[in-house]
Order: structure tokens, then sequence, then C-alpha cells
């Protein structure tokens, strides 16, 4: 059973709002949709800031049910606000001590050490909010939501307000908490990108209702969800340091039905990266002997779906492995193309992919 | 005393400053929970209490005078209630001045104040509120401070309209020195008993005052605004 299972019902204005959804036990989940589809008032629900019908049980306590709510301050929540929502009378430190002062804790001292130095806060601390960028302003403030001890980390829409030079300053930091934390953390957007490099899970929204939900490499390539449709439709590979070629500085990543080839060095064998694969990035082959073209990543793969893009385009939904055992692969090709090489269901093809992203920060586009 | 500023006037300034002094002390501690639910409240009652909390701004003195005169006095039930805990009658005393100062002042003190409870907006207290501070502690840690401009523009405020308070302090207490003769009912006084000199330095002291205080509260929210 999940620890975190959640129902909210109702009306906002002239928005109605009806879901249900539960939480894993750590890691990142996203709440994705297009803008207006919910997210931010989900967020909300779950920290008692907007009230709706529903339930909300957390670690066996409940948060909401019929005839209780537990309000806001009383929920060991962290919330991120989208503009930081830094205190303005009050210096970073004392920011920062807000929330530490008001929960019971022994180890707050622990607390703060690990956090500012997580974060890179201490050179902030004696600042005042008007005299920090928007990227330290965003750190500041997930410092001290992590501050308070929270239980669960609710972000709303953390870098949708700052420019793409403090995106990338923060990304990091991020992805630290993604390692370090052992809470869980949802995480509001509407920028794919972002949420391709955070995320593990995905609850995907539409029109106040949650169309799915699952681990986002699943979701991205499910042919039935409308993720695939988008222009920058990709998937997602987690895969391990397999070899090093010091000859040409290629990295070797062994995913689940193949591996894949980048021209970096990618570290110690063993190590673990994600890796984001553009559907327009990778073409199909019908045959292919070996040092035809100058692809390096070749991958053998069974075609799963079919389905049209516009008026010139298809998308192929494929499965790596000759038996179609491994990770998904999405195709954007023409659909003369697709005439072409008569593709159908079931097709052993060979996948060739243009470039592998890398997802650390900054992205690289790596040519393959 | 020298010659240009007697006892008598003396006596008045002094208590001038006392009923200014009493009367923005309450005012703050009773407008500054008024400001507060006015600036939160979605409820349609707030409106009407908002109109009640503004009507002195546009009422004559005397009305509110006239209409408080009665309701002290100790011939009605309240009034004798009222001088029973108290001691005394409100009428013709400086407790009924004072009464009298804080209702015709409030508008000045809620006012402001509301304003810049109102600019706070939800998201710092949203913040606080995810913080594990209860709303007692949100108002006292976050909207306070954060009100601090409007607070000192509400007691300045309160503070100079009680000092130049006139009609409501004629129509309820009279014109008794030490007790309810304030620096606006001396300068009257010497005004029609053709003492011009005194009124002079009386009347001409109030202009130099009230410039200082504007001044300086301009000054200090200058400062604070800087500091932002």
């Amino acid at each position: 059973m999940s620890r975190f299972e959640a129902e909210f019902k109702g009306r906002l204005g002239n928005f109605e709002v009806d879901v249900s959804f539960t939480l894993p036990q750590t890691g990142i989940t996203a709440l994705f949709g297009p803008s207006g589809c919910g997210k931010t008032t989900i967020l909300r629900c779950i920290a008692g800031l907007t009230q709706l019908e529903g339930n909300l049980v957390v670690d066996g306590k409940s948060w909401q049910d019929s005839s209780n709510f537990l309000p806001t301050h009383r929920r060991p929540i962290g919330y991120v606000f989208q503009d930081a929502n830094l205190f303005p009378h009050l210096s970073v430190r004392r920011n920062l001590e807000y929330g530490l002062k008001r929960i019971q804790n022994t180890q707050k001292t622990k607390l703060w050490e690990e956090i500012t130095e997580m974060l890179g806060l201490e050179a902030l601390l004696d600042r005042e909010p008007s005299r920090l960028s928007g990227g330290e302003k965003q750190r500041v403030a997930i410092g001290r939501a992590l501050l308070s001890a929270p239980e669960i980390l609710l972000m709303d829409e953390p870098l949708s307000a700052l420019d793409r030079f403090s995106r990338m300053e923060i990304l990091p930091y991020l992805q630290r908490l993604h390692l370090d934390l052992k809470v869980p953390i949802v995480y509001v957007s509407h920028d794919l990108q972002e949420i391709e490099q955070l995320a593990d899970w995905m609850i995907l929204l539409e029109k106040g209702h949650v169309i799915a939900q699952g681990s986002i490499s699943g979701l991205l390539a499910n042919p039935q969800l409308p993720l695939a449709r988008l222009p920058e439709a990709a998937v997602i590979l987690e895969g391990s340091m397999q070899d090093f070629d010091s000859k040409y500085c290629l990295s070797k990543i062994a995913v689940n039905g193949g591996s894949l080839t980048l021209s970096q060095n990618l570290g110690v064998v063993g190590s673990r990266h994600r890796l984001r694969i553009l559907a327009k990035e990778v073409g199909i082959a019908k045959s292919w002997q070996d040092g035809d073209a100058s692809f390096l990543n070749v991958l053998s793969a069974v075609v799963v779906d079919i389905q049209p893009f516009g008026q010139q385009q298809a998308n192929v939904f494929l499965r790596l492995g000759k038996q179609a055992h491994g990770d998904d692969l999405l195709a954007r090709i023409t659909r003369k193309s697709c005439d072409v090489l008569q593709l159908k269901k079931g097709d052993e093809v060979k996948a060739l992919i243009k470039s592998v992203g890398l997802m650390g920060v900054p992205t690289v586009d790596q040519a393959g | 005393m020298n010659e240009w500023f007697d006892a008598e006037m003396w006596e008045a300034t002094k208590l001038t400053l006392k009923l200014a002094f009493v009367t923005t002390l309450l005012l703050l501690i009773l407008g500054t929970p008024i400001a507060w639910w006015l600036s939160r409240s979605k409820s349609f009652i707030k409106e009407i209490i908002g109109t009640l909390v503004a009507l002195p701004l546009v009422l004559p003195p005397t009305v509110l005078g006239f209409y408080l005169l009665l309701l002290l006095s100790p011939q009605g039930k309240f009034g004798s209630w009222l001088s029973e805990v108290f001691g005394s009658p409100f009428p013709f005393s400086f407790k009924g001045l004072v009464v009298g100062s804080v209702i015709y002042s409030l508008p000045f003190v809620v006012q402001p104040i509301r304003n810049s409870f109102e600019a706070i907006g939800e998201n710092s207290l949203e913040a606080a509120a995810s913080l594990r501070a209860s709303p007692f502690d949100v108002f006292f840690s976050i909207a306070l401070p954060l009100a601090r401009p409007g607070i000192l523009t509400g007691s300045v405020l309160g503070f100079a309209h009680t000092v130049g308070e006139f009609g409501v302090i004629l129509m309820l207490g009279g014109n008794i020195p030490g007790e309810t003769k304030v620096l606006s009912v001396a300068i009257y006084d010497y005004v029609e008993s053709l003492q011009w000199e005194k009124a002079h330095v009386l009347a001409g002291g109030m202009i130099g005052f009230s410039f200082c205080v504007i001044l300086a509260t301009t000054l200090i929210e200058r400062h604070w605004r800087a500091k932002r």
C-alpha cells in the first residue's frame, strides 16, 4: 500500500476537479499538463491552502476526510512557490530559520548544516532577499522549506519564473535533492523538458482529471497518451556506464534491450545515467549492414504501434531488442518513409539514432 | 512661566498631548485587529463594519458629539452603567474625551493599516503557514512587521487628528481647564476674548508641530523603503 493516497473533488469557479492518485515513497513525481489543467490547485489541496472535498491519507494519518481538515500549519509539508515568496523583512538567515524554529527536532544544527551546505547557502546568509538574484531566491526558498523537516516536498513550478541562466544554475541543486532526499517530492510543471530531467513518476492531468499515472519513461512512450504527439516528444532511458573507449573518447551505456554510445567520458564503469532521445532524432531502417553509414547508435527494435502525426509525419512506437523485451523508443518519420518501408506492427527494424541527450546539467546534446 | 506662554496655555498643551497619546494607544490596540479583519474577511458584514468605521470621515463632529453625549449621559441606561463601572460620569470629563476621540479618529488609523495589510497579499502569509506558523503566529511574525509603514502612518494621523479635534470635544467636554480644555478649545476662547497674541502662539505652534510630524513620517517611510 502506498503511504500517500489522495482524492479531491469539487468546483473552483467554473473549473471542475476530480482526481485520485497515489504517490510513491520516494523520488520526484511530476504533476504535468497544459496550463489550466488544475496542477497547482491539486498541489494546494495537498498543502491545505485550498479546500476541496476529498480524502488525503499520509502515512496512515488522515490529513483530510469528510469530517476533518488539517490546517496547513499542522501538515508536515514543505512548499516551494513559483516566485520564492521570501519574507521581505527578514534576512536570508532569518528566512531560513523561520520554519526551523517552529519544528520539534532534536537535530536542528545537523539539519541546518546539511541543507545550507547542499544548497550552497552559506555565502548568502547575511543578505537581504531583495539583493538576491532569481535563482538565489529560489534556492533560499527551497532551503527554507527543507529546514522545516517536511515529510513531503511540494514544488509549484519553481523554475518557471527564472531566466534560462538561473534555471541552469538551479537544476543541479534539484538533481541533488533528488538523490539525497528521503522524502517524496511533488513537482508541478508545464515544461516537459524540465520533468524529463528530474522526475521519476508522472501524473498526467487534463481539465481537472488524471488521465494517466506511472513511471515517466512508461508514459512518454505510451501510444494512448497525448505526450507522444507533442512537438518535442522524446523518451527517457536509464542506463549504466559499461565501457569507455579512450582512443575515440566514447562511452558505452547499457540500456534495457541494447546499448548506446556517447562521445563523452561519462565516468566510472557502473555509474548511472539518464538519457533522452527525441523522436525526431530517430530514423528507421528495415535492413542494416554494419559499416554502411556513419551512425554509431543502431539498435534492434520491434514496431509496437504506428500513428499518423499531422499531414506528413507518423509516430512509430518501438521497443528495443529483437524480442521486444527492452525499453521503449519513439521515432518520428515521414509518412512517405512509412509507406516506402511498408512498416507495420510487429516488424523487426533497426532504429538509427542521430543523437542522444545526456540528462545532466548542462544538457548537452551528444552527436552519436 | 513667562508672559507669552502662561500656566493656562501650558495646561492645555499638556492635556492635549495626554489625550492624543492615550487615544493613539487605544486606537492602535483597537484599530489593528479591526483593520486585519477588514483586510482578510470575505463576508458581507465586513462592508457594513467598514462603512461604520468610515462614518466619522463624513459626519459633522457636532452630530457625532451630540449622539455620544446622549449615549454617555448618566441619565441613560448605558451611560449610568458606564459611570457606575468607572466611578464617575463620562460627559465633561477626560474619559469622555478619550471615548469621543477614539471613535472620531478611528477611520484615520484603520484605513492606512488596512491598506498595508491588503498590500501584503496571500503569498507571504501562505508561505508562513506552510512553514508551520499558526494564524496567530503569522499575524505577529509576518503581517505586523510588513504593515509597519501603515501602522506608522495610522498612528501619526490618529495622533495629529486628535490634537486638532474641536467639535466633538466642545459637544462632549465643554471647557473645563485641566480636564477638558484642550488646545483647539483654548485657541477658540482666546479669539473670542480677543487675546490674539495667545491665540497666535498656540495656533502657530500647531502649524509648526504638524509640519514637523508629517515631515518626520515621510522621512522615516523613505528610510524604510530604501532598506527594502
